[in-house]
């Protein structure tokens, strides 16, 4: 191909991704999780604009371009503005790898990079840098303490997702996210690694701050935590990332256990998006019926429970894989 | 493969752009603020007392060394699995002895009290 088709086809991509991943995951998801945590809490969540309330976070979208914004006087101006650009930009990054389907010229992916997971643990570990520049960059008290509980938390829950994402690319002797989805035509590697998909499922819950994971945002102590003092569009362009990395975390989880896009009958990217609403819908669901734990159980159950069971799972998959089946 | 990573340039940019157009949207919709108050520092209502930018707890340096130690481990075993099938027996006691030396580590951390909060 011609580089300037290369160009278009790579500029065109980026621009389908981040308007897909923003309303599908942002506005989307916004509004699941607040018509989900209604239904869990026996409200009936937003039902005024729009039929049954659906046009609810376009309205919040608007609402909020109009809000001013404002910048602290005691902040760090370049490293408060650059932060809610990161954090976006880390979590919608990690699409770069994710497959959503197969057509008949190839699998539905942007780019398959043949370090594809290496890829995915190194965007997504970005983000960290971005909540602890908010933190730092806001000289908000609350937003400090939960920058720094973010970076000790999702840099605590990176090792088992790491060590799980190593496990996954021993089975299936690749690291490229589209051979794995290929590797999985006959079974499920959910069948074959529970534990590591537990393990993945716990850890990716931490790593997106959501609860009983969320005392980066403990709102009853800490405000709203590292993006307290972030107004108007700025607050949502977190609110962007957050959900972005969610949907991308749960992506990921499809690709590595679920067999992706593969299904029978209906087309591949709709057995995709149900995969991934599946699980997404698990993590509203948990977030919405467990209290919130404590910094130091948190990080117990990361160091203490977690980083052990997922090596020993590594260490007896390397056995089957290395010694028993040759 | 520079082709691949010309894609991942490309998609950084662009998502830069697409990232930062709400920006332009703000510049021309929203109100500009005439209040010296709003640009005061949020502390649940009071006047700010002191800066943000003070000590905190030396346990979160702790937890990013042993993090450090562990994600370069790590970083050591990506190679390793992608080819792990064809080397067999012999290559898993090597790297099951590379493994033990780490779960070394975290035992060491461990006893030392390097993972207590309080």
């Amino acid at each position: 191909m011609p580089w300037y088709v290369e160009l278009l086809r790579a500029v065109v991509g980026t621009i389908i991704i981040f308007s897909g991943v923003a309303i599908v995951a942002a506005m989307l998801g916004v509004l699941l999780e607040r018509k989900i945590s209604g239904w869990i809490q026996s409200r009936i969540g937003p039902t005024h604009v729009g039929p049954r309330g659906v046009l609810q976070t376009v309205a919040d979208t608007i609402k909020l371009l109009q809000k001013e914004h404002i910048v602290p006087r005691n902040a760090d101006a370049v490293i408060f503005a650059s932060a809610v650009v990161l954090v976006p930009l880390a979590a919608l990054l990690d699409y770069v790898v994710l497959p959503f389907g197969t057509t008949r010229w190839g699998p539905l992916i942007f780019r398959d990079l043949n370090i594809g997971v290496l890829y995915f643990a190194a965007t997504s570990s970005l983000i960290v840098l971005g909540i602890l520049m908010a933190g730092w960059g806001s000289n908000n008290k609350y937003a400090l303490l939960g920058g720094l509980r973010s970076a000790a938390q999702m840099v605590s829950y990176e090792i088992p997702i790491g060590l799980v994402l190593i496990t996954i690319a021993l089975l299936a002797g690749s690291l490229s996210t589209v051979t794995i989805v290929t590797m999985q035509a006959h079974l499920w590697f959910i069948v074959t690694q529970p534990v590591a998909f537990l393990i993945f499922l716990a850890a990716a819950t931490a790593e997106v701050n959501r609860a009983p994971f969320d005392l980066v945002e403990a709102e009853s102590e800490l405000v709203a935590g590292y993006f307290s003092e972030y107004t108007g569009m700025r607050f949502a362009l977190f609110q962007l990332g957050e959900y972005a990395e969610m949907f991308a975390m749960a992506a990921l989880a499809v690709t590595l256990f679920l067999g992706g896009w593969r299904g029978p009958v209906l087309p591949s990217v709709v057995w995709f998006l149900i995969k991934l609403y599946a699980l997404v819908f698990v993590f509203m669901w948990v977030r919405w019926t467990f209290p919130r734990f404590r910094i130091d159980q948190l990080l117990n159950f990361s160091w203490k429970c977690l980083i052990p069971l997922a090596l020993l799972n590594l260490v007896a998959t390397a056995y089957v894989v290395m010694v028993v089946q040759r | 493969m520079l082709l691949d990573w010309g894609y991942v340039a490309i998609f950084v940019v662009v998502g830069a752009g697409m990232v930062s157009l709400p920006f332009a949207i703000i510049a021309l919709l929203s109100p500009r603020g005439t209040s010296p108050h709003k640009r005061d520092t949020y502390e649940s209502g009071m006047e700010p007392i002191g800066q943000a930018w003070s000590q905190f707890n030396v346990r979160y340096y702790l937890f990013s060394l042993i993090f450090v130690v562990f994600d370069v481990e790590i970083i050591y075993l990506y190679p390793w699995a992608v080819v792990a099938r064809s080397l067999g027996a012999s290559a898993f006691y090597s790297i099951a002895a590379f493994l033990a030396i780490l779960v070394l580590g975290l035992a060491y951390a461990w006893r030392k009290g390097a993972l207590e909060w309080s």
